[in-house]
């Protein structure tokens, strides 16, 4: 018995199925953790879209969600944003994902979906992802005049500014985050387990040397 | 006579304009932030031509409080109370779908009774969500008697909360592979016993006010009809889509936990109108109580949550005693378990539809993004061509059929 998440129709085929209607489309199909994502050129996007869409065999009529992810690592090309599909008729989930970087717009598939409308506008929101092609690009969850796009991972936990209710104008201004306790962040890291990090207070010790060598053995002792 | 009314005509042309005329335009209007029918902070801009409205503009994100971002600094066991607070008429259908995800990331076997528990307690959330948005669905369309009567069944549904958890509304129940505690078996009895007698009278006295009572039906019987195709179009899912006609529930096509050894019916609407959205939710605290009273009859005993030391943590007694317990126990509420690399995107059908987690793992003791999808954002989202046309009385009929809650719109 494995675990006991939703278990939709088998990911069989799948692969092969979406390689032939997409085409070069695709750059990778990958399987993992019994989930099927497709990785696709960023310019194709809405041709892959309706080819998913509208081929027997795949069926993908409904756009659950579009996701943002941030891998500053990765250098360029360091948003990914991530389409999960459904199909309602085939009982199958499959994930779409395009990379881009903060200037290459990718194209909006709210001509295939109306509902990506308000998803683009959150990934655009939350990562500054543009898309093109979106009629109505405004920020939707942040505040009205909110700087910064604070799903990045650079952007911190606490945010630039805060609210306070000002006595002396009679209303809500904005100051600059003023925290009464450093931000606490704990590293509960096992240290027997990989974590490279230098404990508090050894930053200017220098590496330890490392320890006496082993003796040699009694049958190794060049004589 | 047809004389008169040619004399008249050309006496006063309708081109004609007298003192007094004024040329009127549409003008747009704020609903909410801070509005009763709005359930929560929705504000709506809306252009009105006189009592019709021709676009309508919610605005949302009043109460965001950056969850993801939050999630992302958090261990996966400490960032689960995070779940209870988006929705929170529907705590543990929140819980579900995240521990759902990990367990799937992890593999994690759960023990058969800790199913049926949350399933049970899943089924007991659809009851206790939808008494609530019925009844305020009936109370923002004019009545007021049912929604005090199904609040009386709510109330027991909290009460029942509290008894297992310890807590009325933020539960944080659920764990990755099980439960946190068992049910008491008087718990369990007390609930059979509740949905024998308590509910049935309840809850069909107070639909039977309303459910074919005229002026309930005049307010929502052909407002907001959503065709079949809109309702794929826009991504509806849940009573919304069923509602519409759409025979998917994802308890039945995609079945996790125990769901599939469950008998019940899956409602849908023939219209797709609000009227048909209220009484498919009604038929599904039905078949909600179908499916407790099958648990409550089926649950075999046995553990509550995996024995998987590395994910759940040992029972205290044990603890007090042993000195590997003591560890994990030491380890996972310091460090927490780590989950391995993935990514996953996991929805069960919360009560208000698809919830959606997409969770992505990178092999550390903290998720790397944790994507939340709510079901008002595409629901609320299509509230601009379901209200074209109607009236400005029909928002809060249709608001109430969408079932809407901000905690989990805004995250």
């Amino acid at each position: 018995m494995a675990s006991p998440h939703p278990r939709y129709a088998s990911n069989e085929g799948v692969i092969d199925t979406a390689k032939a209607a997409l085409g070069d489309m695709l750059i990778e199909a990958v399987e993992a953790v019994g989930e099927i994502a497709l990785h696709v050129k960023r310019d194709a996007l809405c041709e892959a879209m309706i080819a998913l869409r509208d081929t027997p065999g795949l069926a993908y009529q409904q756009l659950m969600e579009i996701a943002g992810v941030d891998y500053p690592d990765r250098g360029d090309d360091r948003f990914e944003v991530v389409y999960c599909m459904l199909s309602l008729t085939r009982n199958h989930r499959l994930r779409v994902h395009v990379q881009t970087d903060a200037y290459k717009p990718v194209p909006s598939v709210t001509g295939i979906w109306p509902v990506a409308g308000w998803l683009e506008r959150e990934v655009y929101d939350m990562y500054g992802v543009l898309f093109s092609g979106n009629a109505d690009l405004r920020r939707i969850l942040t505040d009205y005049g909110f700087k910064g796009h604070p799903q990045r991972k650079d952007f911190p936990l606490t945010g630039y500014t805060e609210l306070w209710y000002s006595e002396e104008h009679k209303r809500v201004i904005y100051k600059p985050v003023k925290l009464a306790q450093d931000f606490r962040s704990f590293d509960f890291m096992s240290p027997w387990e990989g974590a490279e990090y230098i404990l508090p207070g050894d930053e200017k010790a220098t590496p330890q040397a490392p320890g006496a060598p082993t003796p040699l053995k009694a049958d190794e002792v060049k004589k | 006579m047809s004389d008169l009314a040619d004399t008249y005509e050309t006496l006063t042309p309708d081109s004609a304009t007298s003192p007094g005329d004024i040329e009127i335009q549409n003008y747009t209007i704020n609903f909410g932030p801070q509005h009763p029918a709005a359930h929560g902070v929705l504000r709506l801009v809306m252009e009105l031509d006189g009592e019709i409205v021709e676009r309508t503009d919610p605005h949302v994100g009043l109460l965001h409080r950056g969850t993801e971002k939050l999630i992302e600094y958090k261990t996966y066991l400490q960032a689960l109370p995070y779940f209870d607070r988006l929705d929170y008429c529907s705590p543990l259908g929140m819980e579900y779908s995240y521990v759902l995800a990990i367990e799937k990331l992890l593999g994690l076997e759960v023990p058969i009774r800790a199913q049926y528990l949350r399933v049970l307690f899943a089924e007991l959330t659809r009851i206790s969500n939808h008494m609530l948005n019925l009844g305020s669905h009936v109370m923002d369309v004019g009545a007021m008697t049912p929604n005090l009567w199904l609040f009386e069944i709510r109330e027991d549904c909290l009460n029942f909360f509290e008894r297992v958890s310890g807590a009325r509304m933020h539960s944080a129940w659920f764990r990755p592979g099980g439960v946190h505690q068992d049910a008491p078996l008087k718990l369990l009895a007390d609930i059979a016993d509740w949905l024998d007698t308590r509910v049935p009278r309840l809850f069909e006295d107070a639909i039977s006010l309303v459910a074919d009572n005229r002026i309930f039906k005049q307010r929502n019987v052909d407002i907001a009809v959503v065709s079949k195709e809109d309702a794929i179009k826009w991504g509806f899912s849940g009573p919304m889509i069923r509602g519409s006609g759409i025979p998917w529930d994802i308890r039945r096509s995609q079945p996790y936990d125990v769901y599939d050894r469950m008998k019940f019916d899956v409602p849908v609407g023939t219209s797709g109108d609000c009227y048909d959205r209220f009484m498919v939710r009604v038929e599904e605290v039905r078949q909600s109580v179908r499916i407790m009273k099958q648990c409550l009859s089926e649950m075999p005993d046995g553990p509550i949550a995996s024995f998987d030391r590395k994910v759940v943590p040992p029972k205290r007694g044990e603890m007090k005693r042993s000195m590997e317990a003591l560890i994990h126990h030491f380890k996972l509420y310091t460090e927490g378990f780590h989950v391995p690399a993935g990514d996953v995107y996991v929805a069960t059908e919360s009560p208000k539809g698809e919830f959606g987690v997409y969770l992505v793992a990178d092999g550390s003791n903290k998720p790397y993004r944790c994507k939340i999808r709510p079901t008002a954002f595409s629901h609320l989202q299509a509230m601009d061509f379901m209200m074209k046309g109607h009236m400005l009385a029909d928002v809060t009929a249709v608001l109430g059929a969408m079932d809407i809650v901000f905690g989990e719109c805004d995250r």
